[in-house]
């Protein structure tokens, strides 16, 4: 008699994909969310205007805000914590985004030659942002 | 023939809120990946070479127009998508979805009406 098990299901980058949106998604908000208190504190209440805070909110770099009016930028928002940070939201961040136009296209590009090629284009594009963002990160 | 014939059954789904919900969250995320390229191209270009294309892209998202779709797109998408993680976590909850959902527009409107008015505010006073 044949085993009645069910094989267990190969796992399939959509499958991976759906958990990691869900995981990066939560992640992304609770970063932003770090980023934007600690603009508030620092002075974002008085000092910047909403292009200013959203800048600080998703990427609390020094060179990120080079018109922001808060006297000791450099100081406030430079350091280990917030460079972690900033790497973990770029890295979530690239991958949820790019992962997402992959949906996205590949809904409305079918077919066997088309998929592969968007894949390769989308992971160089995915590996690119990544290296200039962590490059900024890591500058000063 | 064929195709015009699922396109118009396509115009009559009736999926209501949550196919509404499903269609913003992809236009808001596709905005928002679109936004941050040409913010990093446009930086990239300004800083290496003081492009003048540089500097007409940071224009665009400058003028507050831009600044209310951008914050339109971030608010909606990081609400809609707490949405989902809490119903895909919980599928006991899809039961309170419509409800979901209207607690979703209640959040998003104050937030984003507050963000409305500071971007008005600071347009008005020709800053």
């Amino acid at each position: 008699m044949r085993s009645t098990h069910p094989r267990r299901p190969r796992i399939t980058l959509d499958m991976a994909m759906w958990v990691f949106t869900r995981v990066s998604g939560a992640a992304i908000v609770v970063i932003a969310l770090v980023g934007f208190f600690g603009a508030m504190l620092m002075g974002a209440r008085t000092q910047m205007d909403l292009p200013t805070l959203l800048r600080w909110t998703f990427f609390p770099n020094p060179n990120h805000v080079v018109n922001s009016n808060i006297p000791d930028v450099a100081v406030g928002w430079s350091g280990l914590f917030w460079q972690t940070l900033q790497i973990l939201i770029v890295v979530f961040g690239a991958t949820h985004g790019i992962n997402g136009l992959r949906a996205v296209l590949e809904d409305h590009f079918r077919g066997p030659r088309i998929q592969p090629a968007i894949r390769a284009v989308l992971f160089v594009f995915w590996l690119a942002v990544m290296a200039i963002a962590i490059a900024v990160v890591l500058a000063d | 023939m064929q195709n015009l014939k699922v396109i118009a059954q396509g115009a009559r789904y009736r999926g209501g809120n949550p196919m509404w919900s499903w269609l913003l969250h992809r236009v808001t995320g596709v905005g928002m990946v679109l936004f941050v390229v040409a913010h990093i191209a446009a930086s990239f270009l300004t800083q290496r070479f003081g492009s003048g294309a540089g500097m007409a892209i940071n224009a665009v998202y400058e003028s507050p127009a831009f600044q209310l779709v951008m914050y339109f797109c971030v608010i909606y998408h990081a609400l809609n998508g707490v949405r989902v993680i809490i119903l895909d976590a919980r599928p006991s909850l899809m039961r309170f979805q419509h409800e979901a959902l209207w607690l979703q527009w209640l959040t998003f409107a104050p937030i984003y009406a507050l963000a409305v008015l500071l971007i008005v505010l600071r347009a008005m006073s020709g800053e």
